[in-house]
């Protein structure tokens, strides 16, 4: 599955590259303000190499997180507290599935170490000062900031459980 | 090749002049080692703390205004008896319960005199209580939120100007009654005012654990103007001292008529015996109707009760309670010594402090040692209880604090300066001029039994000429001391907002720790809180309209609305989703005739919004909370009155209804 998005990536990359030279391409890319929408439909944004298809397993970020010891299996008592956390601290800002304010997290821990996901948590004003991803991400997202909720440890470990429990299923 | 050289030479030569004049410039800005010095004293580098916080009262601002030293710079306004716009404050539906009184809602007052808690005779930095004058009320300030938590309506009384003084273990604080009215109020002929007005002195417990205040109790006084006033601490802990000017009783042109008499009187109140003798049901109940508002953290709601009846006491049913003392004319501040021995009398129309013996009123009240009496009201022979006279040849004492290393500090109005003391032999040590006209000083703790003695400000009457003309209204000026030694020295001058008429300080160490940060959402129980974006929605009820919105950085949820009419009366609750330090947001609304409100994290607000035309309006957020803050806004759709548009809500074009 993960090939395929990375293949289909590189597929968007040359065709983009390749209709370079179009003259009618040009045409479209012209700023056109004040014309009315012809659809009410959403435009999907267009697809570009973005943080979301880089994975770094190794980057553990900046923060008091050095290790994390996951289970094997999910801890469902965990996760339910988590995603209960999720809701009320973060979904202003980020929805499961679709890019809001911030990153869409679904498949985050197969993106980003569970030390990475509790940093960006714990201490994001100095992620997105240092941390390589999350300055990029801070970029990408209309910098607009990650807040810092002040989420207890344990607290941020359920939500990181929670995490795995969405992506595992 | 010499004239190279000479341009050379010249260059050189006048670099070198150049550079000179810079130097001999620096020295002259420096003249006086002392200048530079006193500049280090009171500078506090940036992102450097301040040593004590110093809460001055606002004065007809209404409100507190928190100060540091030695810098002088303003941190914030707390308000406290006035509508206060920049955070919603008496307008939003949360605080508005704060203002209630008997005569409805009152949106301004006249703040009078903090005063800090205190445990055992020392600040504890619990709360700190303020007095409002016109309406008279007692407020209580939480100072872990530095917000107005509490404020209790004193009944039966006019001009609570002796007021809010914390006895030592903060058992009870004072009201006073500076303007005799007939108690009970009625219709009556003013000139027929003798012997018929009374002066209520009301004790207001305070619980322990929650700070709630109770009027216990009103001592029905003569009808004298009471104006300051101060507890016993240590040895004299038990009782409250309070000084009252016209015993003339007059009732018209009292600029002149009330100063007639050589001397007026200090009330000697031993309110320990009077706690004693209502609790065995001493006293009779008594009309009065008062308002006790009190603000709940958890609700983060504000309710009043409107309550009825006081117990009203005679001084003169209590055996041994209440002694008046002589004190030379018109007396104002009426101050304890850390010790508890002395009791400071500052005759404002005098030249001399009268300084009074805990110990000798003891034994002048043991060997029934009386000059007469007032209204059946014993009055102590004025020699058997003086024991020393502060000469200074100053003009008008008004008020004193103590250092707790023995010496007193003493305002005197009309020769506008401050005159250092020694405490036990009377002598005047150093004078210092104010710039003008000082009322009163602080220390911080100068009137609790331990005295921090560095610093002392002088709250100024007069400004004039002290910083950059603003035309005819000038803001009022308060001067820094360094007490620290020998002699007093003046450091600096800073402007203050309103007319503080009072100070108190307290180390910032004992409060800056447990200052509170944010609100924790999951402790937030306010009736009409979202607490996630999920449970976001617009309900209508009749005409009223109730908006469950919530802020994070940087948009509302939600943030379009439809299906509002004109005639609706709309309720915006925004809770902000935010748990950090220092990012509130703000709400407001085209044509909102109410204000604005700031909404700390964790904290949910409401505001009123009564749409008056048809057509797209637009909110916004008013604290500049991120870099998309400009982008953080919404439109409210208000439609006729008659006209079927669909009430429905969004954020991000997903439409709920």
């Amino acid at each position: 599955m993960k090939s395929l998005f990375k293949i289909a990536s590189i597929l968007l990359l040359a065709f983009l590259i390749s209709c370079g030279g179009n003259d009618a391409k040009k045409e479209d890319n012209k700023i056109k303000i004040g014309s009315k929408p012809e659809t009410t439909q959403k435009k999907e944004p267009e697809k570009t190499e973005t943080t979301k298809s880089v994975t770094d397993m190794d980057n553990k970020g900046i923060g008091p997180i050095s290790s994390v010891n996951l289970g094997d299996a999910v801890d469902t008592k965990l996760a339910s507290r988590g995603e209960e956390v999720f809701g009320n601290l973060c979904t202003a800002c980020h929805k499961m599935g679709k890019k809001f304010v911030g990153p869409d997290l679904s498949g985050v821990t197969e993106r980003r170490s569970p030390e990475w996901i509790m940093n960006m948590i714990m201490n994001p004003e100095e992620m997105i000062k240092k941390d390589p991803i999350a300055k990029k991400l801070l970029v990408e997202n209309n910098m607009a900031v990650m807040a810092n909720q002040n989420v207890s440890k344990e607290d941020t470990r359920a939500i990181l459980e929670y995490f795995r429990q969405h992506d595992s299923q | 090749m010499k004239t190279i050289q000479k341009l050379l030479l010249s260059l050189s030569a006048g670099l070198l002049l150049v550079g000179c004049g810079n130097n001999s410039n620096q020295s002259n800005g420096n003249s006086g080692a002392m200048a530079s010095s006193n500049a280090e004293k009171v500078y506090v580098a940036p992102g450097e703390h301040d040593e004590y916080y110093a809460f001055m009262s606002g004065g007809y601002s209404g409100n507190v205004t928190v100060y540091g030293l030695p810098s002088g710079r303003m941190f914030k306004e707390i308000p406290v008896f006035s509508q206060f716009p920049t955070n919603g404050y008496g307008y939003s539906e949360e605080t508005k319960a704060m203002l209630n009184t008997s005569f409805g809602f009152v949106p301004w007052g006249d703040a009078h005199h903090p005063d800090i808690s205190q445990t055992n005779g020392e600040l504890d930095g619990r709360w700190i209580f303020i007095n409002e004058n016109n309406t008279p009320r007692i407020a209580r300030i939480s100072l872990e939120t530095f917000e107005t938590d509490e404020i209790i309506e004193i009944p039966n009384s006019a001009g609570n100007h002796a007021s809010s003084f914390v006895t030592e273990n903060t058992e009870y604080i004072v009201a006073g009654t500076r303007f005799a009215v007939p108690n009970p109020q009625k219709d009556m002929p003013i000139d027929e005012m003798k012997g018929e007005f009374k002066g209520p002195l009301s004790f207001i417990s305070i619980d322990q654990d929650t700070g709630h205040m109770n009027l216990e109790f009103q001592l029905n006084m003569p009808g004298f103007n009471y104006d300051l006033a101060h507890p016993g601490r240590d040895k004299s802990h038990g009782w409250f001292f309070f000084t009252s000017y016209n015993t003339e009783e007059a009732h018209s042109m009292q600029e002149v008529n009330a100063s007639q008499n050589d001397k007026d009187f200090i009330a000697a109140v031993n309110w320990k015996k009077l706690e004693e003798y209502v609790k065995n049901g001493g006293g009779k109940k008594v009309a009065g109707t008062y308002a006790h508002n009190i603000y709940d953290e958890s609700t983060q709601t504000a309710t009043t009760e409107m309550k009825e009846g006081v117990i009203s006491v005679d001084p003169r049913n209590v055996e041994g309670a209440v002694y008046y003392m002589p004190v030379p004319k018109s007396p104002h501040g009426c101050d304890v010594d850390p010790s508890g021995e002395y009791i400071i009398g500052n005759g404002k129309l005098s030249t001399q402090l009268s300084v009074y013996s805990f110990t000798k009123i003891q034994e002048a009240i043991k060997n029934k040692d009386f000059d007469g009496d007032a209204y059946g009201i014993p009055i102590l022979k004025f020699e058997s209880v003086l024991e020393g006279v502060v000469d200074s040849g100053g003009l008008g004492p008004l008020h004193t604090e103590f250092d707790g290393k023995g010496y007193g500090y003493t305002t005197f109005f009309i020769s506008s300066e401050v005159v250092k003391w020694k405490v036990g032999t009377w002598e005047v040590v150093d004078r210092k001029p104010s710039f003008y006209s000082v009322g009163h000083l602080m220390i911080p703790g100068g009137n609790s039994r331990n005295p921090f003695g560095k610093y002392m400000i002088s709250l100024n009457k007069i400004t004039k000429d002290r910083y950059l003309p603003t035309g005819p209204e000038l803001e009022h000026s308060a001067q820094l001391y360094d007490i620290s030694g020998d002699k007093m020295e003046l450091l600096s001058d800073f402007p203050t907002h309103g007319e503080p008429h009072y100070a108190a300080g307290i180390p910032a160490e004992m409060l800056k720790s447990k200052s509170k940060k944010y609100y924790e959402l999951e402790e937030n129980n306010h009736k009409y809180a979202a607490k996630s974006e999920d449970a976001t929605r617009v309900e209508r009820n009749g005409s009223e309209v109730h908006v469950y919105a919530t802020t994070v950085r940087s948009h509302f949820a939600p943030d379009n609305i439809e299906g509002i009419k004109v005639g609706d009366k709309v309720y915006f609750h925004i809770t902000n989703l935010e748990q950090d330090f220092d990012v509130p947001h703000g709400f407001s609304i085209i044509g909102a005739n109410t204000s604005e409100i700031l909404i700390m994290p964790g904290q949910t607000k409401t505001i009123t919004w009564e749409p008056k035309r048809e057509g797209v309006w637009p909110f916004y957020c008013t604290d500049f909370c991120s870099a998309l803050h400009q982008e953080m806004q919404g439109y409210v759709r208000v439609s006729a009155k008659n006209s079927n548009t669909k009430l429905r809500w969004s954020l991000d074009d997903e439409w709920r209804e």
